[in-house]
């Protein structure tokens, strides 16, 4: 493949100046230089203690294959839409209240009194759904192109925990309004949970904080919610982002590689 | 996929690796494209069709027919499907783990080094199907309204004890119908018939203190209405009174 190279920018010869010769200025350091080099000094500072340029160049630099296409932003997208829902939880969990008595009251402080309350109570409920079908949606890829397969396994499985991980965000945060619906669909899906075989008991009291739907309930499904799914989420998607990395990300599946143009040559 | 195919398998792919472009910023534009995208839908959805707060949750009412969040519906639908009462731990908790262990290990037992879909007929049609049903189940779910009408018309065994009863059968019958247990019962024409047994002749097979306890302490997963009976001892005698009158021949 030739190289391409980017022509010169047609800067004025002012913005442009050549570069000074070494030893000009008797090493007297001008200011203004120093302000011009500073972004690339406070970058230098930090790799100089971090070292951290050189896997920022592996993540940035690194080559996606030929023929990657649209399918191929699911995963990323999936990926904002959480972002979306972090950011607009962080917003909603200042004004929430996790106390039976008065997180209807919270929620309803939200949605009609506070400033932009129910646009960013909107992006956070809407944002899930969209999140569970850009999941589903980069899962019906990975699957149809074939992408769990060697060497790729191991992503999958991350993958599959991620799925069920969000799913079970969407089940927690459904109560928190503490409205009749989510009220009555949560004691519904708990006691669906409690017919389970085996641990299925032990997890709807676990989830109820006792044999009945209690004062602790709630605040615990907000803990749940807001701490103990999140951290496994951002931990499960930095290693997924890992090894996409390590890995790369497949080709299309019915793109064949071609065989170097020059050792063609030579084989004829 | 044996030693040969996975050999095979990573030449190919570090030739159309080699032949592709850099991440940054090829794949990135694409990908902030795509966040544009998404931020776009979900500005839009929020504004459109905002955030609703229902009224507060009560559970001394249970005059709501619990509904799931709408990606929720095809789990909440096999419940439907699947009706004998023994069978409904499988649909609860069964299909799903199934489905999860199915899929946790879809790698380790497609060990097929084939790649395209076309040439994955099982896989693909598996696939296919996944999502059909799913679509299904999930249409199904959001069609099944919560029916609040019950048209069960006053048996004349009711009729004959005289009009306090007929008063005390159609506040039963307003209460019932108001509770949703129509959701998953089934009473004469109306209701879904699922996961809950039919009601119509429920007192042919149980007593009216049965069916009082069964109220208070269901089997999972239907609710318990044991709060019901404390706050509202009228209504929820009321209940208990309809339900022990519906059976044959009256």
């Amino acid at each position: 493949m030739p190289k391409l190279k980017l022509p010169a920018p047609p800067l004025p010869g002012k913005l442009n100046p050549a570069p000074r010769r070494p030893g000009e200025g008797n090493g007297k350091v001008d200011p203004l230089d120093v302000a011009k080099e500073a972004g690339t000094s406070a970058v230098g500072w930090v790799d100089e203690r971090t070292s951290l340029s050189g896997p920022a160049r592996w993540v940035m630099f690194r080559k996606v294959p030929k023929g990657t296409n649209w399918f191929y932003t699911l995963g990323s997208a999936t990926l904002f839409a959480f972002l979306n829902q972090a950011v607009t939880g962080v917003f909603l969990s200042m004004y929430y209240d996790p106390s039976p008595t008065r997180a209807y009251e919270s929620i309803r402080y939200v949605t009609n009194e506070a400033f932009l309350g129910e646009f960013v109570r909107g992006m956070h409920k809407w944002g899930s759904s969209v999140m569970v079908i850009l999941v589903f949606l980069h899962m019906a890829r990975t699957f149809f192109f074939g992408a769990y397969k060697y060497p790729r396994e191991l992503n999958w499985i991350i993958g599959v925990a991620l799925l069920i991980l969000t799913m079970a965000m969407s089940f927690t945060g459904y109560l928190l309004p503490f409205d009749q619906r989510s009220y009555w669909a949560t004691i519904v899906g708990v006691n669906i949970n409690g017919t389970g075989p085996l641990v299925g008991p032990y997890l709807s009291d676990f989830l109820r904080a006792g044999p009945d739907f209690g004062a602790t309930t709630l605040s615990r499904f907000y803990a749940i919610h807001m701490l103990l799914i999140p951290g496994a989420i951002i931990t499960l998607i930095g290693a997924h982002l890992y090894l996409v990395t390590k890995l790369g990300t497949t080709a299309p599946p019915w793109l064949k590689a071609e065989p170097d143009e020059r050792l063609a040559e030579e084989q004829a | 996929m044996n030693r040969i195919e996975k050999e095979r398998y990573l030449r190919e792919y570090s030739v159309l690796k080699a032949q592709g472009k850099p991440f940054f910023p090829y794949a990135v534009a694409k990908d902030s494209v795509m966040a544009v995208v998404v931020m776009a839908t979900i500005i839009t959805l929020s504004i459109v069709l905002g955030a609703e707060l229902g009224p507060k949750a009560d559970p001394t009412t249970t005059t709501y027919t619990p509904r799931p969040e709408w990606y929720f519906f095809f789990l909440f639908e096999l419940l439907r499907v699947i009706k004998p009462p023994e069978l409904v731990p499988l649909a609860t908790i069964g299909v799903p783990t199934i489905c999860m262990i199915l899929l946790f290990l879809l790698p380790f037992y497609d060990r097929g080094p084939e790649r395209r879909p076309e040439r994955r007929p099982i896989a693909t049609s598996a696939g296919i199907f996944t999502i059909a049903a799913m679509g299904y189940l999930t249409y199904l779910g959001a069609a099944a309204g919560p029916p609040t009408q019950i048209s069960e018309p006053t048996p004349a065994s009711v009729i004959a004890q005289g009009p306090q009863a007929v008063k005390q059968f159609n506040a039963g019958k307003q209460v019932v119908a108001q509770s949703g247990c129509l959701a998953c019962h089934k009473i004469g024409e109306n209701g879904n018939s699922g996961p809950g047994p039919e009601l119509t002749r429920i007192a042919d097979r149980i007593p009216a203190q049965a069916i009082a306890r069964t109220l208070v302490n269901p089997t999972s997963p239907m609710p318990s209405f044991s709060s019901l009976k404390q706050k509202s001892p009228q209504k929820f005698s009321a209940m208990v009174d309809f339900l022990s009158q519906l059976k044959s021949g009256g």
